[in-house]
């Protein structure tokens, strides 16, 4: 029987399961790497160098560079390794979240102090089609 | 004379508002609502100092890389130092532990069929150090000893509400067995709503937030049977964090047979602190 993946529902969501966290094994655990102050100089210095010391997949690889976090989620990376990158970056989590949202830095922080995004019409994926 | 919990504390433990206290930023217009709501907090933990804290937290991709996810961490260790997430560790103190109380809760929660993962040298980071600066402001040393205890809730499946609830329960029992005269608070943090990740990041749901903080005070074992998606769909995908609240809820004294409900001291909501709605409650035992 398969397993339940009720969360498959919700739209603009992507949960970090086991099926996500095995195909992002190697994405994340490079992120995890840029803790290191030497290792941020090293990938800042060369990315396509520093990313090539890691089994990850050329898709993988694409979406970093092109600090497309939609397609890093997509393809098994979790925000808060993700993280790493805008830290190296000097990003703020809130410049980072509202990167994925196809809104503007000012317009996701107004959005975020009006309150937030609401809840309604975004709780199931067919609400959104 | 035995330890006894006296009361939990829940909050949320955004890391901008650690950044916010560190850079001296607490009296801005975006940050002062906020920190307001935290004023009675503060004097009400200077008036009730805790002989320990047992600090219910998560880890965010810090201590835990995807090498070994334990879905529940007790720090048995001395001390705890503040970790380095990417933007530098923190400018707080050290966090120094309880081994004794941690070693007994432990060999206790095990026995009573909870697998916790024991640690002795584990940074800590800002889902621990947030709450102590919200509570504490900017001491020179915490108050009190702290037992970091980690819960996963990053790599899904996250462990169930009631499970939480009832490992809160294993903890107080393993607590009032201790020979020691301690008063012990129970802290449980993260949440409220909020979503970091994908085009619904920034989803916010006060309706559902303070729905609840009613539940968690007034109906907890109802609250606890709430399946994950509950959270997910309507508290966002991070809302999660919130089955944590549920551990310190279990620890109270109502939670067993012949208990007495928790007196609500103070309770506070707050929209936004970067991307999250802020929730926080002091309960007493009574």
């Amino acid at each position: 029987m398969a397993l339940d993946k009720p969360y498959l529902d919700v739209p603009g969501t992507t949960i970090f399961d086991m099926e996500q966290s095995r195909r992002g094994y190697h994405l994340n655990q490079f992120c995890m790497s840029l803790m290191k102050a030497g290792n941020r100089a090293r990938f800042k210095a060369n990315e396509r160098a520093y990313l090539d010391e890691w089994p990850m997949t050329g898709e993988q690889k694409q979406a970093v560079m092109a600090r497309d976090l939609n397609r890093c989620i997509a393809l098994g990376g979790n925000i808060y390794f993700l993280a790493k990158i805008g830290a190296t970056d000097g990003k703020s989590f809130q410049q980072m979240a509202g990167s994925m949202t196809g809104m503007s830095e000012a317009q996701y922080r107004d959005m975020m102090i009006r309150g937030g995004r609401s809840i309604e019409g975004n709780r199931y994926v067919a609400e959104k089609k | 004379m035995m330890a006894r919990i006296t009361a939990s504390v829940y909050t949320s433990h955004v890391p901008a508002i650690g950044a916010a206290i560190d850079l001296g930023k607490t009296g801005e217009p975006y940050w002062q609502p906020l920190f307001k709501g935290y004023e009675p907090s503060k004097a009400w933990l200077k008036a009730n100092r805790p002989d320990a804290i047992f600090l219910v937290y998560n880890d965010h991709a810090n201590a835990f890389s995807l090498e070994m996810i334990p879905t529940f961490a007790i720090g048995c260790a001395a001390e705890f130092m503040p970790a380095d997430e990417g933007w530098g560790p923190r400018p707080v103190p050290r966090v120094i532990g309880h081994p004794e109380l941690a070693a007994h809760i432990a060999q206790s929660v095990i026995q009573q069929d909870f697998d916790l993962t024991i640690v002795n040298r584990m940074e800590v980071d800002h889902g621990l150090t947030v709450p102590l600066s919200l509570m504490c402001g900017q001491p020179a040393a915490w108050p009190c000893p702290v037992i970091p205890f980690a819960v996963n809730v990053v790599q899904y499946p996250v462990p169930s509400g009631s499970r939480c609830y009832r490992l809160g329960r294993a903890i107080r029992k393993a607590v009032e067995s201790y020979d020691g005269d301690l008063k012990v608070q129970i802290w449980g943090t993260g949440g409220m709503s909020h979503q970091l990740q994908g085009p619904r990041a920034g989803l916010i749901n006060r309706e559902w937030d303070k729905a609840f903080l009613d539940e968690l005070i007034a109906n907890p074992e109802r609250l606890a049977g709430r399946p994950h998606i509950d959270y997910v769909r309507e508290a966002g995908s991070e809302g999660i964090e919130l089955v944590m609240w549920l551990i310190a809820r279990g620890a109270m004294s109502d939670s067993g047979p012949g208990g007495t409900a928790p007196h609500v001291q103070h309770r506070f909501y707050h929209v936004p602190a970067s991307n999250t709605a802020v929730g926080h409650l002091i309960l007493e035992n009574r």
